[in-house]
Formats: structure tokens, sequence, C-alpha cells
């Protein structure tokens, strides 16, 4: 396995991690190699077998459907880089 | 079908109606649902997506997707999955979207859709699944920001998708309709479409009949009956002129501008989606028992189908007029309160005519209606036992429809009782006779015709408070 | 006051109890030694002046004779655990300003059982690494020096700053988070207890997570009886977190002082792999012997599919990593680095947010869930999991307790493996089976190495069998008679 620079701009930009053109190949070498890696996997006969959903053999837990939580909107804005007029503030998305 | 230069063009049509659960609190996080508080007033640290934030699903969420797959005649799936759907976007807080993929609650049901020239339509339903809202951008607040509100963030959907089983807009508009009634009659989406409650993203695609299926592009949010009509007529005649310049469809995702009444691809388009589903590993599958389901079923409401052949069958209304008090919940409940104890029939008209005569002109709904089903049901009963004639009744019914009082009372007021008293109605018979010799002579010489002559000459006398029934028994008796 | 500092937590909470010496006067030896010990870089935050106020409400409850199980215990908490606030940080850029509005369960449990918290502990950055070099903040170095060697030595990781201020004595125990051996693994690099719950035995919530399906809290603790008390405090169900069990919390203090006669220990043959430094095979020999002396059996297990854990592990934790880790956006917390337009502003953020073995993992975690990929490796290797989870079932049909190297080597020197990823992630080959499976494990220092460097031995128990693996834990920890400490070399350094 073997990750060309496109591809690892591909899986860059998707992880919205910007990376510049010159590191792509060093890291694209990383990449394959740590894949190259994990493919040994495929050494292993998986026909038949279910895939792990979880490692703890319980029934998911459910909540009653009453307001509990919520309602302190300073605390949900107080971390924010920049907020406004109690909404969040992030540069103009055009659709 | 869309007549081209190179022949008839079929319109394929599938929507994917995201339905607004109806529940207290979200999907994952104990924070409220209401509509129209304060920008982010309503919004949890899970809804936030801080770190370290973990979800616990909803109970009743859970069971309002089960209620409404039940509702769809679907099959509801013993072991679904809720997977991360994963994309950046700012009113995504977490930048994946909790939902369901390839094992959603519900699978294959089925929809019965009347349509406005009497025939039916089966619309398949491919899924019902679960997942969470995002949040809403706001981008006018500011030249060059975007405004981000997540009050919305992780409030309960039911994505409901069809199978590709519709042909043109009215048929589009028609299962929307009885979509919505359904889910109404469920009490598990209340249908409203201006608060957003209810969404469609249209697919539409076109092809020559009998070929296979063409591209489809996905126009997204479209938020009325009459817009989702106006973009599928819009949509599919843009890709019949590409396809007859011979251009090809592209797949893309489109939006809807009401405004323009067109359809234009979105900026976002670029991006090519690739969305990495995976089971979240913070949420376990969601197993359902046999009993839990059946209880479910058990508890279900008459739906509007059944309503509408039990209004046929037992109280022998018409299919017409049984479709049309059924296609909104609340006027089959209006209906029935106004039916209790009395002639279906008559109730049915009276809603049906009369007060949806005055509703519409006055561009109010049903729950609107100034006149109660009570105060309705009132007039009616006093039309059966002969106080008022059907004149009056409609004189009073004007009247209960602008002040909202009930009959009785406007009777009362205005001394409207119809007189039956057969003693008064004779008196006023023989004035009218003896005033009117000549005419009676002419009658008497074979001018039936006359006959209707006297009856209004009495009904006048009477001032229109004459029972018209008495008045022709003693005119019939006594001109002979 | 320095000797303060030297009691077992267990001796401490007597002391306290015994109104021996106060909580303030504890919590102000600690304070002291956390101090001294700031060229370990092992905290990323002091919060000196709050463990003092905690320290007076301790003491007063210890008056009126109610204190908690920790009441008046002074400890580190990973900077993992959101403390309300405090700044919480994962050890990443991205987070650096962060202050939560809230408390993670497991921490506020803690508080709620008397603990006083000292500071916030280094770790790697979103706990990926095994040597905690990946800190924003810089990297933790170990107590331990090899005799004679001034280099520095990592504490192993991700838990490597409460490893480190734990061994320093500077706080009487740590909690750690462990995803793939992140407790156990610098436990053993620092001659301390390490103990991984079994998933679900301690809440999630609160803890910034790394990997969803693996990530479990824990202590580290210099003996086994401190394990123990802590885990009784630290877990219990929650129902804000789906994956937490819904199980009564044992006394796990009251399972110890016994004996393990009769009982049946499992040795994985597969875990005799090659390349394995003859001194840790010979420990491992040493190990199995001190348990039979004490009475137990021992047998050889198979564990077929052992060779594919850490692999698989490597796909599905980046995985669940690279979804877990798009919040961190710029948008609603954390840095924020400004663009051209809302992408470029993520993008710029995350850049420069991460260091780069998160990125390299929350790239590997991308490519692994992209479309045309997910079923080679996601899903194979959620397959090898179910595989690996039979294998220890099958194993448990017939033993109690499985018993392993924790590491494959002796703590290495700053720098030495930060190069070659892959080497770095064979820290936890004896550690991440047991994370696949959701078992519980435990690391017990057995001894020093050649150099001088503390080893550790592992235990692994079934799940939610905490009890069968402390009591186990306190017969090697009996034997080995573990009691060596570091040089304060970093008490003169400055
Ligand atoms: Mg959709
Ligand atoms: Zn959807």
């Amino acid at each position: 396995m073997s990750l060309d620079k496109a591809t690892v701009s591909r899986i860059a930009r998707l992880a919205r991690i910007r990376v510049a053109d010159e590191d792509l190949e060093r890291l694209g070498n990383e990449l394959s190699n740590i894949l190259g890696w994990v493919e040994q996997l495929n050494e292993v006969n998986t026909d038949d077998v279910p895939p792990l959903t979880s490692v703890v053999e319980m029934q998911i837990p459910q909540r009653r459907d009453a307001v509990t939580d919520g309602a302190y909107r300073d605390k949900v804005l107080g971390n924010a880089p920049e907020s406004e007029e109690g909404f969040f503030v992030v540069p103009k998305v055009v659709e | 079908m869309i007549e081209g230069a190179t022949g008839r063009w079929e319109i394929v049509i599938g929507l994917e109606v995201h339905a607004q659960v109806v529940s207290e609190a979200k999907l994952f996080s104990g924070a409220s649902t209401a509509f129209g508080a304060e920008p982010n007033a309503q919004v949890s640290f899970v809804d936030a997506a801080m770190p370290g934030m973990l979800p616990v699903i909803n109970e009743t969420c859970v069971e309002q997707a089960v209620r409404t797959g039940l509702g769809l005649n679907a099959e509801i799936n013993r072991h679904s999955v809720f997977d991360r759907k994963n994309y950046f976007y700012p009113d995504l807080p977490p930048n994946y979207q909790i939902s369901q993929y390839k094992q959603p609650v519900v699978g294959e049901g089925m929809v019965t859709v009347d349509l406005e020239d009497g025939s039916v339509c089966e619309v398949g339903i491919e899924r019902l699944h679960l997942e969470q809202d995002a949040g809403k951008s706001l981008h006018d607040q500011h030249p060059d920001a975007t405004y981000v509100d997540l009050n919305r963030a992780g409030v309960a959907l039911m994505e409901i998708v069809s199978k590709p089983d519709l042909r043109n807009a009215d048929q589009a508009g028609a299962y929307i309709r009885k979509l919505r009634a359904i889910l109404r009659y469920l009490g598990t989406c209340d249908g409203n479409m201006e608060q957003g409650s209810l969404r469609c993203d249209v697919n539409v695609s076109v092809r020559k009949p009998g070929e296979s299926l063409g591209t489809r592009c996905e126009i997204k949010n479209v938020n009325s009956v009459r817009f989702v009509q106006q973009a599928i007529d819009y949509e599919a005649r843009r890709q019949v002129d590409i396809l007859e310049e011979g251009g090809e469809i592209e797949q893309e995702t489109r939006l809807f501008d009401a405004e323009r009444g067109v359809t234009r691809s979105m900026r976002s388009k670029e991006e090519a989606h690739d969305y990495r589903y995976f089971p979240d590993p913070d949420l376990l599958p969601l197993v359902l028992s046999e009993d839990y389901i059946e209880a479910i079923r058990a508890d279900l409401p008459e739906l509007p189908d059944q309503k509408k052949t039990r209004f046929v069958e037992s109280l022998g209304l018409s299919e017409y007029d049984a479709g049309v008090l059924v296609t909104e919940k609340e006027v089959a409940d209006f209906f029935e309160r106004v039916a209790d104890g009395r002639d279906a029939k008559t109730a049915s008209n009276w809603v049906t005519g009369d007060l949806f005569g005055r509703l519409n002109d006055a561009g109010q709904g049903i729950a609107e209606s100034p006149v109660s089903p009570e105060n309705l049901g009132g007039l009616i009963d006093l039309m059966a036992d002969g106080t008022l004639s059907g004149r009056l009744a409609k004189e009073v019914f004007d009247e209960m429809f602008t002040s909202g009082r009930p009959a009785s009372a406007i009777v009362e007021e205005r001394d409207l009782k119809q007189v039956s008293d057969t003693g008064e109605i004779e008196s006023l018979v023989d004035t009218v006779i003896s005033d009117n010799a000549d005419k009676v002579e002419e009658y008497k010489a074979g001018k039936d015709k006359l006959f209707g002559f006297f009856v209004g000459q009495v009904m006048k006398a009477s001032q229109g408070k004459a029972n018209p029934k008495v008045v022709n028994d003693i005119l019939r008796e006594k001109l002979g | 006051m320095a000797d303060l500092t030297h009691f077992t937590l267990s001796e401490a909470r007597d002391g306290l109890r015994a109104r021996d010496f106060s909580a303030r006067e504890l919590t102000e030896a600690h304070n002291a030694a956390i101090e001294r010990a700031r060229p370990l870089n092992a905290m990323a935050l002091e919060t000196a002046e709050h463990a003092l106020s905690m320290a007076d409400t301790a003491d007063q409850r210890i008056a009126k004779g109610d204190g908690g199980l920790l009441e008046g215990v002074p400890l580190a908490i990973k900077d993992l655990f959101c403390t309300d606030g405090f700044r919480t940080t994962a050890g990443s850029h991205i987070l650096d300003t962060f202050v939560p509005p809230y408390e993670s369960t497991v921490t506020a449990n803690l508080w709620r059982e008397g603990a006083v918290m000292l500071g916030k502990a280094n770790m790697d950055e979103f706990a990926m690494g095994s040597s905690n070099e990946t800190s924003y903040f810089g990297p933790v170095e170990n107590p331990w020096r090899r005799p004679g060697d001034n280099r520095p030595i990592v504490p192993g990781g991700s838990s490597g700053g409460s490893a480190s201020i734990v061994a320093a004595r500077a706080a009487l125990a740590a909690t750690g988070t462990d995803t793939g051996g992140s407790i156990r693994q610098p436990a053993s690099f620092t001659g301390l207890v390490g103990l991984k719950p079994t998933y679900g035995r301690c809440s999630r919530w609160g803890i910034i997570a790394f990997a969803s399906s693996l990530d479990q809290a824990g202590p580290l603790t210099r003996t086994v009886r401190d394990a123990a008390i802590m885990l009784s405090a630290m877990s219990g169900h929650d129902p804000k977190d789906s994956t937490s069990a819904n199980l009564p919390v044992p006394n796990f203090e009251a399972v110890l002082g016994g004996d393990v006669k009769g009982l049946r220990v499992g040795i994985p043959s597969e875990y005799r792999m090659d390349g394995l430094p003859a001194e840790i095979d010979a420990l491992w020999q040493q190990g199995i012997r001190w348990l039979e002396d004490a009475g137990a059996e021992t047998r050889e297990v198979d564990l077929p599919h052992t060779k594919y854990a850490l692999p698989a592990y490597y796909i599905v934790a980046p995985a669940e990593a690279s979804s877990n880790l798009a919040r961190y956006d710029g948008v609603r917390y954390g840095l924020r680095v400004e663009g051209d337009d809302l992408i470029d502003m993520y993008e710029r953020t995350r850049a420069e947010g991460f260091g780069a073995e998160v990125q390299r993992r929350v790239m590997i975690g991308t490519y692994v869930l992209s479309a045309g990929y997910y079923d080679a490796y996601y899903l194979q290797a959620q397959k090898v999991r179910t595989l690996i989870a039979r294998d220890f079932q099958t194993a448990f049909e017939g033993v109690d307790v499985l018993l392993t190297p924790t590491a494959p080597s002796e703590a290495f020197a700053t720098g030495d493996k930060s190069d070659d990823p892959i080497a770095m992630y064979f820290n936890d080959v004896f550690t991440v089976p047991a994370s696949m499976a959701g078992l519980p494990g435990i690391s017990v220092p057995a001894g020093l190495s050649q150099a001088g460097l503390p080893l550790g031995l592992q235990l692994i128990g079934k799940a939610f069998d905490e009890e069968m693996v402390l009591r186990v834990a306190e017969a090697l920890e009996d034997a080995a008679e573990f009691n060596a400490e570091p040089d304060t070399w970093w008490e003169t350094s400055t």
C-alpha cells in the first residue's frame, strides 16, 4: 500500500487538516508504512465472523423524555473563540 | 409526463421527508425541543459537542419512530444500529450526525394516497430511521459572518424515505399531505411545515417511458407542499431540456429558490462527500422486543384510512365526503363531535358545506373555527326538533360564525323560533285565503303552480317563522 | 514534613482518620513536592490553592467523622478528565485555553469521596502516545534514570504525567486513562501499579474521548491496595454514559489480604514473542514461580489471534479518533486560526492545533473509514476483534486470570523511538489485546532491569472480575517485594 500525493491530499481535505504540498510525500510515506503494516490483518480468515459491536453485553439504556438539561447559554458560549448576540460566529458560509 | 421535442418523458420522484419527532427533550440530550427560544438557550453540553460529552437515547423518540413505522404499515426492525455520518459543518457541532445507515429502526412499508381525480396510488416506503437535526446557520445577520444557533441541534428527526414511486407533482403533493395526516393522527410529528417540523428532500430524475432510471438530482430542504411541486416541475423540465440538447445530468444536490421558482446547484457541491459511516461506539445497538412492539401496536389510534372506511360503512357517508373529512385529524375530530348522537350525513353536510365555506372565505383552519362542534351540533338539534327551518338555520349559522355564540341564544334573542302551532298557522292561512279569493279560484280551476304563492304568502305573514311543513299541510287541506 | 509524601495512599488515609496529621498538612507537603518536581514537566496545571481549600473541607469532614473513602487524600488528575473551572487540555494546543464548565463523572466521584486535587497531569496529546513525548506542553520525564546516566528517560504514555508524579512521590495516586495500554505501560515504566478496569466499569462522561470503544479510566498507585481503594471511588454506574455497566461497585479493598491457593493462572504462549528481551522473559518466568509458590496453579493457554491485536487496534482506534476529534474545529471552544473562509479556518486550526502524531492518526482513521476502504480495514479489524474476544473467552473457561509481561521493554530514553511510529506502537503489544476485548488488566511492579529501571508484570482478568485481578496482583506484589524508589535528582536540579 502506497499512498500517492493526491490521495493524501484528499484524506487531509476530508479530515480538514491543512497539509502543505511539500509535506504530502513525506506524510504519504508515513501513512503508507502504517497501512502496510496493518494489512497483515488480511491473513485472518473472518468468513462468518461478525464484527464486534460492543465489548459490553448489555442493552442500550434509554432516558425518560424530560427536559433536564440546557438553558445555560453563557456556559455553552463561554469558551467560544467568537460569539455575538447569543450566537456562535464563524466565517461566512456560502451555500 | 412531460412533452418534449423528442417525445414524452416520464418523471420519477422519490421523497425523503424529515419529520421532527414530538418529544419534550432531544434525541440524545435532556435539552428542550420547544420552538422559538432565544438563540442557544436550549443547548446542552452534549448538543454543543463539548469535549467528553456522551449521548443517551430518549425512549419516547424510539417509541415514536416505532409507532410511525406501524402507522406506515412497515416492518419494525428488531435490531437497529446508530451510525455516525461524518462531515464538517458549523451547525453540526461534533461534525458528525448520529443517524442510522445500514440498519434503520423501520424497514419497508406502504402508504395509500388518494388523488384529486378520485384515483388511488400506492407509494412504497423504503425505510424510516432516527437521526439528529442540525442547528441553524443564519447567513444574513452579518455581511461576512455566519451566525450559528444550536437550539435545533440534536432534536429527533424521523427520516422517511419513499421509493421512487411518484410520477408527478400532484402525486408528490398528495403523498406529503397523506404522510402528514398519518403523522398527526399518530401524534408523532406536528407536521408544521412553516416551523420546519416537516421538510422534504426531493429526488427527481426523468426517463423515456420503459427505460431504466435516469441520473437524479436531490433538491434539499423544501419546506412547503407548493414549493415541492414547483421544484419538481422546474427540475424535471430543466433535466429534459438538458437531455434533449444532448447533455448529461450531473448527480448533485440542489436548492429550491422559492422567490424565483427555480432550483440551483449548491456551491458546496465541489466537496466530494464521503461520509465515512461507522457504528457509533458511544451507543449500543437498539434491540426491540416483540412485546414492546405489540404494546405500541395495540395502542395505535384509528388512522385516516380506517376512519374513512368507518365513516362510509357505519355512518353512511359518501366516499368523497368521508375522504374530505379524514384528510385532517382536526377536521375528523371536529366532525365526530358534531355527529355524536346526531344524523351523520347532516353533520357532514354542515361541516363540509357551510362551515368549510365560511372558514375558507375567512382564510381560517378548523382549529380557529368560531363555531365549536358543540354549537354546530346544537344548531342541528334545533332543526331536528323543528325549532328552526333550514332557511332560519342558515341565518343563525351565519350569526354563530360571526359572534361565536350558541344557536339557542341567537334564536332566543331574535325570537326566531319556528312557529309550528297549527292554530296560529291556520289563522294565517285563513287570512291569506280570504285576502286572495281570486287566486283561490284560479288554483281550484287547475292552476296548481299557485300553491307556492300561497305558501310564500303565509311564510311572509309569519315573518318566516312558520314551519313550512305545517303550512303545506294546512294549505293543502284548506284549498282542497 | 517531606515524610508525608512517602506514605502509600492507604497509610495516608489511615493516618488522616487517626488524626496523625491533617489533610492540610498532607496537601501542603504534596503541593511543595509538586513544585520541586517541576523539572519532570509532569503537570499541565498546578492547583495548589484549590487543593488547600479542598483539604480544609476534608479536615472538617474528618473532624465530624463523616469522611469518604479518600477523604483528604491528594491526587493528580490526568488532563483528559474535564474539571469544572480548571483548564483541561488533553495535552493539545487545540484545547490549551479550554475551561470546562462541567466535571467528569470519575473526578466528581473522587471529590465526593473527599479526595483533593493537586493539579492536572501532563499526557500524550489526546492520549495518543506511549512515551509522553507528544504533549503540546513538552515531554514528561520519568523520575527514574539509569544509574550513572543523566539521559532523560520516558515515563511511558499516554498517562505519563500521572505516572511520573506518583512515582516522584508528589501525589499519593493519580487518575489515568487506558485505551491500548496508557495506564499499564507507564506504570511498568515507573515502578507503579496501574489498573485498567473492565470497559464500562468507570464512566467515560467528561473524559475527552480518544477511542470510545476502548477508553477506560483507572488509577496509578504505589500499591495494589491503593489501586483497589481508588477503583472503588472512581467506578460506578453512570446514566450519562450509555456504555456504563449497571453493576454495583464492590468494595475492592475487601478482597485483599487473602491468598491465591488453588487459583488457575493462564500463561498465554503467544506472548512469548520473537525479540522479547531475555530479562523480561526471565521476569515473567519469575512471576510464574512466585504465583506457584503462593499456591496457584499455572498452565499454558492459547490466544491464537494475539499478533493481530495491535494492527487491528491501529485501525479501530484511529478510526474512532478521526470522528471523535472532528469537533475540534475552532467554532465552539479552543484554538481558532483565522483563514480565508470557513474551510480554510478549519484546516488551519486543525493543522496548527494538532501535533504530528494526532494528525497522523486522524488521517489513518479517515482513510480506513473512507469509501472503498471501510470493508477491507475497519470492518475486517472489528471482525478480528471478535476473534480476539473469543480467544479470551475460551481461555477463561480454564483459568481465572492470565499472567503476561506488561511491556516488551524497559523505559527508553527520550527521543529513542519518536521517529518510528510502528516501533513506538509495539510498546502496547501486550496491553492492547485485553483492551480490544474490554477486559481488566493490571500492571504490578516486579523488579528492576539490568539497567536499573522498573519492570512490570500484567494480570488480565475476566470482564468485571477486577476482584480476581486485584487478589492475584497482591500475591505478585507480596512476592516481588518491589520497594525501589528513584533517586530524587529533580529536587536538586534547580
Ligand atoms: Mg437524506
Ligand atoms: Zn436525514
